[in-house]
């Protein structure tokens, strides 16, 4: 019996100290393939016209979700913070409500959300794929380093895309609460764009946004890339990696962004 | 997708970027409204600055004219100490009272500035020496009700008096 449960315990234990070691030889595989990646940026901006291509397919072609997304998401703050501050008479504060929600939090985080469903997901099934075809073991034959050729300039086109999406976002966003509070209920103009002006500072409000979408940029791209490179090249391997992206960018993009409020907001506006 | 279309598209995407950040900057920002304007530094020390922030508005007669920097505490007087960058465009004299206000109920808290006849003015470091402290409520409550059980005191008290005169002009 003790035998038996000693037995069934070392079993549990040597697959909690498996999954622990694997994590940590993961995890240093990640730096690494991090610090390659760098090295190998300069051929990836030598050659701009690749980091161009990747900013097109990740950038570019995200425009639509996030602009809108970042639109409804600002009407609906409107209409939810407006009948919130109604409440105590301080509907005219909407345009604060709005603007420091888009701006400090929901930009950042639900356009790097998007971005990583969006681009994210699409740069590691790209990767996998070229992957599991063979293209990067040609490329290497052929004296090309893949991760020169394919993954920095999909990694710097992210990092340079997603501030950009960001920011778009969050100008869409007041601009969608502009429209339901203003045109829509019938907030005064003059103290929609007053009350935010007022109340939002370019330091640390603004600023504090734009790092974190670049915080989330840098980690949205290497492990979309990582995944993308690091994938078991079957077809089952392309989807899981694919799969590993969303969830793992997800789950960092939210962990960060405590981590980083925490740190940034600390004392500034309690 | 040929090379040039896509590169117009890039640079479509990175202006509209740009502009954005820019909107975010100088639209919804405040940018350029008083943080380009380094201006001047008052001190003003209150015994009690309620609920004063870092980055509170300085009103005078209701205008934006600068921002609380600092807040401190003296430790010798106990009194609170706030540092405020004033545009420099606007110059306030010597006799000048600094206040702390509530815009509202649950509105901001500020300071404001009701200048007085003085003709010189303050200058770069200067302290206003006439300060009114923030009202705490609870304070004020109780200060009300001492108010009322002294004027109740006083009132029992006078119109005993009264009805002993009363006793006495009846004895009369």
């Amino acid at each position: 019996m003790s035998a038996e449960l000693a037995q069934g315990l070392s079993y549990w234990l040597r697959r909690l100290g498996g999954a622990v070691t694997g994590g940590i030889a993961r995890l240093g595989f990640a730096a690494r393939f991090l610090v390659a990646v760098l090295w190998h940026s300069p051929q990836a901006f030598r050659r701009i016209h690749l980091t161009l291509r990747e900013i097109y397919f990740a950038g570019v072609l995200s425009l639509v979700i996030i602009l809108m997304s970042g639109m409804f998401v600002g009407m609906v703050l409107s209409l939810q913070g407006y009948e919130t501050l109604k409440r105590y008479g301080s509907d005219q504060q909407l345009g604060i409500l709005v603007a420091l929600a888009l701006v400090r939090e929901l930009g950042p985080v639900i356009a790097g959300l998007l971005f990583a469903s969006r681009a994210g997901s699409a740069i590691t099934a790209e990767i996998g794929l070229m992957k599991t075809t063979e293209q990067l073991a040609a490329m290497e034959m052929m004296a090309v380093d893949p991760l020169a050729r394919v993954v920095a300039p999909r990694f710097w086109g992210g990092i340079i895309s997603m501030p950009l999406l960001a920011a778009l976002f969050s100008a869409f966003g007041i601009f969608g609460g502009y429209l339901v509070g203003v045109r829509l209920i019938g907030i005064d103009d003059g103290a929609f764009w007053g009350q935010m002006k007022a109340g939002v500072d370019v330091y640390p409000d603004v600023t504090n946004g734009i790092i974190k979408s670049v915080v989330f940029g840098i980690a949205v791209s290497l492990i979309a890339v990582f995944e993308g490179y690091d994938s078991k090249p079957t077809a089952e391997g392309v989807s899981t990696a694919t799969t590993r992206t969303v969830v793992i960018s997800s789950l960092a993009i939210l962990a960060l962004d405590f981590v980083m409020t925490a740190f940034m907001f600390r004392g500034a506006s309690v | 997708m040929n090379r040039s279309a896509m590169d117009l598209w890039v640079g479509i995407f990175v202006a509209m970027g740009i502009a954005a950040i820019l909107f975010l900057a100088l639209k919804v920002g405040n940018l350029l409204t008083l943080d380009s304007t380094p201006g001047y530094v008052l001190e003003a020390r209150f015994d009690n600055i309620g609920g004063l922030k870092l980055r509170a508005p300085v009103k005078a007669a209701g205008v934006v004219v600068g921002r609380v920097e600092s807040v401190r505490l003296d430790p010798t007087t106990y009194e609170a100490v706030a540092t405020l960058r004033i545009d420099r465009e606007y110059q306030f004299t010597k006799d000048t009272i600094a206040s702390i206000n509530t815009s509202g109920v649950l509105g901001e808290v500020y300071i404001g500035l009701d200048a007085g006849g003085d003709t010189a003015m303050l200058k770069n470091g200067d302290r206003i020496a006439k300060t009114q402290s923030a009202m705490v409520l609870e304070k004020l409550i109780g200060q009300f009700l001492f108010d009322k059980a002294a004027e109740a005191s006083g009132k029992a008290g006078a119109t005993g008096a009264e009805n002993a005169k009363d006793a006495g002009v009846t004895k009369k």
